[in-house]
Formats: C-alpha cells, structure tokens, sequence
C-alpha cells in the first residue's frame, strides 16, 4: 500500500466507521464593519503608527509628490533611479526617474534603496496591508528586498476587519498581508523592528 | 477506542524529538535551580501575557471567535481524509507535487530526496514546528546537507548548540546577553563591538543571513495554515525571514502535519484573528504569506508538500484526546502556565513543551513513552483559558494519566493505595474506620499543631518543604452525629 | 431551606473546624443544616490521579449519601468543580449510566460556599465580624472551572472589621494540585514559594480561601517558614462574629491599625 492509501486508511480507521456528523459553525462572530470611512482610516493609521510605520495623507491629486517626500523623508539623499516601483502603478503615482519592475532576477532587486507599490486590500482593524501579486501590487520579491518599502492606499480599499478584507482578495494569488516594517519578539519576547523584510514602511493613504 | 486498540501507529523511536531521555520531575529539578533561566522565563512570560490579555481584550467577539475556531477544527477533523484529498488535488492542479510520509523517517527520506534531486548541498528553513519534530535538520545533516535555521530564535538556538524551549520563542530560555555572547562567540565576521540592545542584535542576524538568503536555491517551511478548498498553503511570521525563503529560492520544499489544514477559504478570516493576539499578542503578526502551488514568475517556480503523519492518526483515534490536534501552535498555553514558567520547556523532552506538549507529545509517541508528561501539571486550568480554540487541555491530561494507569500490568503500591481508598470511601462504615486509623496519625505530632517533617515516603515529598497539620481527635461528621443523636 | 452540607474527605478528616463554621454560618443565616452521615469524597482525586474506575464507586456512594437533598453545599471549589464537571462523565465512560444522570442532577443542586450565598440565598453581609487584616486567594478550581468571579471578595468586604488586602499575582496557581504536589514536588514547592512572597508582601494576618487543600497547601509553606501568617477558610471568617470568632482566634487584632 503506498503511504497515501496507508494515511488515508489509517484516518478512517480511527473516525470509525458510523461517523459523527460535522459539527455546525456558528459565524456569530463581527463580519462586517459599519462605521464610517473617515472613522475606519483613522483606525487603519492609529494601528499602521503602532506599528511603528509612517502614515501619510493626501489627496489623489498629489500622490506622486507625497510619495517622492515620504521617500526623501525616509532615505535622505538618494538617486531617483535607486527606487523600483510595481509595474502597474498609475503614471501619476510614480516619482521621477523611479525604475520600473521588469522581471529581473528577484536577487536584483536587492540592489534598490526603496520599492512604491499599490495595495489589493487594507484592514483597517489590524493595520494590515494585503498585496496579491498583480501588476499594481507587484511580485513578492518587489515589497521583501529593498529597505523601504512605500505603499499607496486608497481609501476605497480599506475595509474594517480581517473577514472583510480576506472575502475581497483572489484566493489563489500569492498574497502577502503586511502589518508594520519586519520585527521581532524573539530577544526577551520585547518586540524590536526591523529584520530581514524592509525596515521601513511608509503608507500614503489617499483620500 | 484506543490507538493501541486499532493498530494505528504511533511516531517511531530513535528518529525526532518527541522523547526525553529524563522523566519529567528529574528533568525541571535542573531547571528549577537554574536562577538565570527562571528570571529569564519569568520576565518573558509575564511580557508576553500582558501584550496578550490587552490585544485579546479588545476584541468583542474573542469568545465567538474562539468558538468558531474549535469547531472549524473539530469540523476538519471529522472529515480530515476528505479535505486532504481535496488539498493535494487543487495542490497538484497548481503545479505543486504532493509526498505522503507515514513517519519522520519516511518524511526525512523523502525531503532528503528531494534536496539531493536540486543538486545542492545547502538549504534555507523558515522555523516549523513539524521539520523540529521529525528530526529533520539531522537526517540532512547526515546526508551532508546543511540546513541553515533563519528565524532569529531558531538561529540562536542552532549557533549555540541548543535546544528548543518554547514554540513560538524556542531561544526563550536565554537572556539579551546570553544572545550576544553566543553571537560573539559564533557569527564569522561580527562586529566585536556587538551591545546586548535587541536591536543590535536582530541586526546583526540580518547581516549574517542576508547573503545566505541570496544564494539559496533551496527552502524548507513549515505551514501554519492549508485551506483544503483552494490548495492554499500559509506561513504566518514576523521578521521577513519566512518571505526571504517562500519567495526567493527556486524550489519550495513545505512539510506539513497532515492536522494543519482547514476547509475553506473563509476559516482563515476566523484563525487569522485569533492566531497573532494569541501568540505575539499583537493585532496581526508583520507577514502573512499565502500562496497556492506555483505563480510563474513570482516565487519558486517548483514546490512540493510533505504531508505527514508521524503518530497523528493514532491520536486522531482517541475521541477525548483528538482534540490536541486542534492546536494552532501559537503558545499561549506556555506563557500562562505556571509549571511552565518555573521548569522550562526543555523538561518536557519534547519539541512541543508547555500544556499542549503535556498533551500531545504523549499521544503521538504513545503514553508510556511519554508517561510523566501527563502529570506536569498542577490542572489550574490557565492553558485552557487562554487556548484559541478553546483545547481543554486539563481534561485530556486526566484522562492520558488514566491511560497510563490503565496500561500497566502489575499492580504499583500507588494503584494499591488508590484501590484500597476507593474501597474505603465507597463504603460507609470502612470510611469511618479509615479515618479513624488517619486521626491516630495525631499522636506522631506528639501534642504540636503539625507533624514532623521526617515522614517516610511519599509523604517526605510534602513535608520536605510544608508543614502537615496533625489530625483532630474527631472528624466533623463524627462530631456532628454525636451531638445530633443519630 | 433545607441545606445538606457535604464537608469534603479533606475537611472532614484533617480540619473539620471548616466544616463546622459552614453549618454555623448557614445556621445563623436560619436554615436548617443537615449532614448526611454516609458521605465521603467526591472522587476527585482518584479521576485526577488517572482512577477514574476506582473513582466509580465513589461517586456511587457520594450520589446515595445525599440522595433526596434539597440543596447540598461544600465548602470547596475544587471538590464542587469535581462534582459538576468530573462525576456524571467518569459514571459514564464506565457505562454507569443511570449513575452518570443521578449524579448530573444531583450536581445541579451542589454549590460551592460562596455561589450558595450570594446566587440562591441572595447574601452578601452575612453579619460577620473578623477584625484581621486578610488577603484572598481565589483558588484555580473556583476561578476557572465554576467562575465564583468576585462572589468571596464581596462576601468579605461585608465583613465588619476585616481590613481586605489585594493578593499580587493573586490568579496564579499555588503549585498543590492534588498529588502534583508529591509527584512534581520541586515545581510544585517553586510555585509556593512565589504564592507565598506575594502573600507575605501584603503583610496581612490571614490567607484566605475557599479551598481547604490549597489553604493547607499555602499554610503548610507559611508554617514551616514560622512567617506569622496564617490560613483560615473563608467560612471561618464568615462564620465569626464579635461573640464568636472562629476557633482558636483571638477577637483582637493581631496588629493595631
């Protein structure tokens, strides 16, 4: 018998065969959230600063200039050419000379001192952020390797809790939900930012 | 109906870490005088359970939440052949190839195999519970594969030649400057000038590891999470670590206890809320990966599932001790335990310590092989409490002492003495003679308020270190029946 | 009402005092105390030593010694948790089961100490007079397996002259646990020994709970380091009053205020 009928005879075996019948779940848990948008961005940024991310407001008119500050802000002096962005990020989001994600070798892109990529989804209640692979989000070697790592949100896509945001996403897209720069809370259990993915989160919230 | 009972295995000897070598009570004496690593313990666990208690208390639908997580578990486990069929069809439509491993060294073989298949002779890990259990490390050690632990605890257990301690922090045992003594001591090329700040230190793991990262060609993860509907797998983790390895290296080697999946979809949104406020105690751990087969272009480009069972199903057959397989890793259970807190995880002999370990370690291996984890544990009931899907850890530990009484052959005095108490208190008038006997116990005070420390065995082991007051002349209902008449 | 007192093997053989200041109290609260004369343990710790067919029997016996009772208390969280979520399941899993049903109703009608006064009889002065200076210790089995909550701290607040002390760590086991006390000693004694420094740092007179065993547990600690704090039940102190203080205890405080 190969090892998959054994396991799988080794389950029925021990389910017995009058098996019980699967038990009833209750979802009487919060699925969706009514409170208002501008409450609900609020509560996305409180989170994201616990986090110890940046949080940044503007208007969709001036995206392309938040996010080229918010680079300055967070890597002082720098050439424009040093920060990659997702290949589908909007023309009128993308700071000057910014390259452009082509496909490279995902080790390339090491290289960059800074990634600008959209977002699929945010979660308000727990500062999270979900990036799901498409052109807008970019892949996931795009938001791991370079150190700062800036996140365009727009305030339609910000929803309450974790059900809600998770029924919005392709299921089968590699998904990364992000909630604040990389840390860790394994010196002593005291959480410490910043390890291996970028150490710099900012999010430009639009709207 | 027993595991022993229906022939179902249990997970081998001389492969893994599901087995002490020293019983339970021997092994936390060393602990227990280890004054480093009680503080060590006492600190980090009183951090961790106010982070918790304050991110679990604000959510108005914990319970609900709670509830929702243990019967999704229960749910999965009635029909748990159905949805891992499920999950290595939709698995292998997405371009993964799915293994079966009866046992660990079914699984070491196979994961070796498919390491050597790379032509590589190094490999990545993301921390996971279940590659720590089977062994795995040392089986591609033994192959001349090196196998380079990631997660900054996993790290710093493997550079100082180690063990594990907890599930979530397996380097808990140790303090900031422990850390960087090892650090100092084993990381080519640090700076000699390295501080205890946890900072500096996490730093230092990120220069040590980022080229590895680079150069790997090959990962092996854990999964916290497989959504049988969609052949979704999951790592939930912290540093970034997780994502360097699901993402950069060719091929994606996941070993996954065959318990670790859910039904749909939609139970993410459920164990996703419950997980990070229970393990971390924070509202969402900083990643989440979650992907499904092969993306081209994005990720490994070739992955393969291990699924194991390694004694799974033997527990699986055990109607009061199955739900230990409802466990989420995410050590709550640990932090709130007081036995824990002051014997260490590396007195349960087990890579899953604590409460939960007490429960699963000896269900997996078969309780005589495990037989003193069961009664590490004083039954507060703090484990269950505090466990995200609601495991009533304190009753499956009863009812594993109760196997383990049931499974000897020869009479100890301890079954003697119980048998003979239960006669007695079973039947009224022997009762009153046993308590009888019991208030003659008085005169050894000879007129003190307690007896004397000196008492032989097993009573030595209370009066070693408390006072045993002496016995009345007369018991209450004695006392009473006298002055009522009856 | 018509209260039948269980006593509890533990209290009935080593501190009946305890057991005597429940009927004292519910008596001076004018109901009628009865003491079944064939009762004697509730199982518990055989089904938690791993016993549970030899715990059958005793249940069996515990259910016919207090068959027909009213309402039955104990002065014990543990034995009471037992009773509630151990009795009707071990009669059960042994095929017992007109056994298993008598002792589920009959649990229905059980109540620890402090559940019995506040929940059915609606009390929380109880006209008590205690002029100590107590810390409580609400112990693991009332806490988390029957949720007694903050019935005892009520009960005691009423208490005239009792100086109430908050217990630090107070929700943290006292390492007795029935025979993990013998099994696991050294763990267990480590758990003492923090029980016993955050009782000492409150500097009260008296360690009180609603558990006989974890009160002798502490008090065994207490008395072989001669700290000068004692154990005392919380019947006891629900049971004192200015004419009466429990046995053996002065009416003055042991320090002034």
């Amino acid at each position: 018998m190969s090892a998959r009928d054994d396991i799988l005879s080794r389950i029925r075996t021990a389910l017995g065969d009058d098996r019980a019948p699967v038990p009833e779940i209750a979802r009487d848990y919060r699925t969706t959230d009514d409170r208002p948008d501008a409450e609900l961005l609020a509560v996305l940024t409180d989170r994201l600063e616990d986090y110890k991310a940046t949080v940044v407001r503007c208007t969709p008119a001036d995206v392309a200039a938040t996010v080229a500050g918010a680079l300055g802000a967070a890597l002082g002096d720098h050439r424009p050419e040093d920060v990659v962005v997702a290949p589908g990020l909007p023309a009128d989001w993308q700071p000057a000379g910014a390259v452009e994600d082509d496909g490279r070798p995902p080790v390339a892109l090491a290289d960059y001192a800074a990634t600008v990529t959209g977002v699929a989804v945010a979660i308000a209640e727990t500062g999270t952020l979900v990036l799901d692979g498409s052109p807008l989000s970019g892949r996931r070697a795009l938001s791991l390797l370079p150190d700062c790592l800036v996140c365009v949100v727009e305030a339609a896509q910000v929803v309450g809790g974790v059900p809600e945001g998770l029924a919005r996403l392709d299921r089968t897209a590699p998904l990364t939900m992000i909630s604040g720069p990389s840390a860790t809370s394994d010196i002593e259990l005291s959480r410490v930012e910043g390890v291996h993915g970028p150490r710099t989160l900012v999010v430009v919230l639009v709207g | 109906m027993t595991a022993v009972f229906l022939g179902l295995p249990t997970a081998p000897r001389g492969v893994g870490h599901l087995r002490g070598d020293r019983s339970f009570p021997d092994a936390a004496r060393d602990a227990l005088r280890d004054g480093q690593l009680r503080a060590n313990l006492g600190h980090a666990t009183a951090t961790i359970r106010g982070k918790r208690a304050a991110v679990v208390g604000e959510v108005p639908d914990w319970e609900q939440l709670r509830q929702a997580g243990r019967a999704i578990k229960a749910a999965t486990m009635a029909r748990l052949d159905e949805h891992l069929v499920a999950l290595e069809e939709r698995v292998t439509a997405r371009g993964g190839t799915v293994h079966w491993a009866r046992d660990a060294n079914e699984a070491n073989e196979i994961v070796t195999r498919l390491v050597q298949a790379t032509g590589t002779d190094e490999v990545v890990k993301v921390k996971s519970m279940a590659t720590q259990e089977i062994g795995l490390n040392e089986a591609l050690e033994a192959a001349g594969i090196a196998a380079h632990e990631t997660d900054l605890a996993e790290l710093i257990v493997q550079l100082g030649d180690d063990k594990p301690s907890h599930i979530l922090v397996p380097a808990i045992h140790k303090n900031r400057a422990e850390i960087r003594e090892i650090f100092l001591r084993t990381m080519p090329g640090v700076d000699p000038g390295l501080t205890d700040e946890p900072r500096k230190l996490a730093m230092a793991a990120r220069a040590h590891l980022r080229e590895r990262f680079l150069r790997a060609r090959v990962a092996i993860s854990g999964a916290n999470f497989a959504v049988a509907e969609t052949g979704t797998l999951s790592v939930v983790e912290s540093e970034g670590n997780g994502r360097m390895c699901l993402t950069l290296p060719q091929t994606l080697i996941t070993v996954m206890g065959i318990e670790k999946l859910v039904p749909t979809w939609r139970d993410l949104e459920v164990f996703l809320q419950l997980l990070p406020r229970s393990s971390t105690g924070e509202r969402m751990n900083p990643y989440t990966s979650l992907w499904t087969g092969v993306t081209p272009d994005d990720g490994p480009q070739e992955f393969h599932l291990v699924l194991v069972d390694n004694g799974r199903t033997a527990v699986l057959a055990d109607e009061v001790g199955r739900e230990a397989l409802h466990c989420i890793r995410c050590s709550a259970c640990l932090n709130v335990c007081p036995v824990y807190e002051r014997a260490g995880g590396h007195a349960y002999g087990s890579v899953y310590p604590g409460p939960i370990g007490a429960v699963l370690s000896p269900q997996l291996t078969g309780v005589e092989d495990n037989a003193s984890l069961p009664y590490a544990s004083s039954l507060c009931g703090a484990c269950y409490d505090a466990c995200p899907v609601a495991i009533d850890i304190p009753s499956i530990l009863v009812h594993l002492r109760a196997e383990h009484v049931e499974a000897q052959t020869r009479t100890t005095p301890e079954a003697a003495a119980f048998r003979a108490l239960s006669a007695a208190m079973s039947n009224p008038r022997l009762w009153r003679l046993a308590q009888r006997a019991a208030g003659l116990g008085r005169f050894l005070a000879r007129g003190k308020p307690t007896l004397p420390a000196a008492l032989p065995p097993p009573a030595s082991k209370w009066t070693r270190t408390r006072d045993l007051p002496a016995p009345p002349r007369e018991t209450f209902t004695q006392a009473w029946a006298r002055e009522h008449g009856s | 009402m018509k209260v039948a007192l269980f006593a509890t093997c533990l209290v009935d053989t080593m501190v009946p005092q305890v057991a005597r200041a429940t009927a004292v109290l519910l008596e001076r609260l004018g109901h009628e105390v009865v003491v079944p004369p064939d009762q004697a343990c509730c199982g518990q710790m055989h089904v938690n030593t791993g016993y549970r067919r030899e715990a059958v029997p005793i249940v069996a016996n515990h259910v016919r010694a207090f068959a027909g009772a009213e309402a039955i208390v104990a002065p014990s969280g543990s034995c009471v948790a037992s009773i509630h979520h151990q009795q009707a399941a071990v009669a059960r899993r042994a095929g017992e089961h007109a056994l298993a049903d008598e002792a589920a109703a009959l649990a229905e009608r059980t109540y620890e100490l402090s559940q019995f006064l506040v929940d059915v009889l609606g009390v929380t002065d109880v006209g008590a007079y205690y002029p100590h200076r107590v810390t409580y210790h609400p112990t693991c089995h009332s806490l988390r397996l029957l949720r007694v909550g903050d019935r005892p701290l009520r009960l005691l607040r009423a208490v005239r002259g009792l100086d109430l002390v908050e217990l630090p760590a107070a929700d943290q086991c006292c390492g007795f646990g029935g025979t993990f006390a013998v099994k696991n000693a050294e763990t267990s004694t480590a758990m003492l020994t923090d029980k016993m420094a955050n009782v000492l740092s409150t500097h009260a007179e008296v360690c009180t709970a609603g558990d006989a065993s974890c009160l002798m547990h502490i008090g065994g600690g207490l008395s072989r380091l001669r700290s000068g704090t004692r154990t005392v039940h919380l019947a006891e102190i629900l049971a004192s009053t200015e004419e009466a203080v429990s046995p053996h205890q002065s009416t003055q405080p042991a320090v002034s205020r």
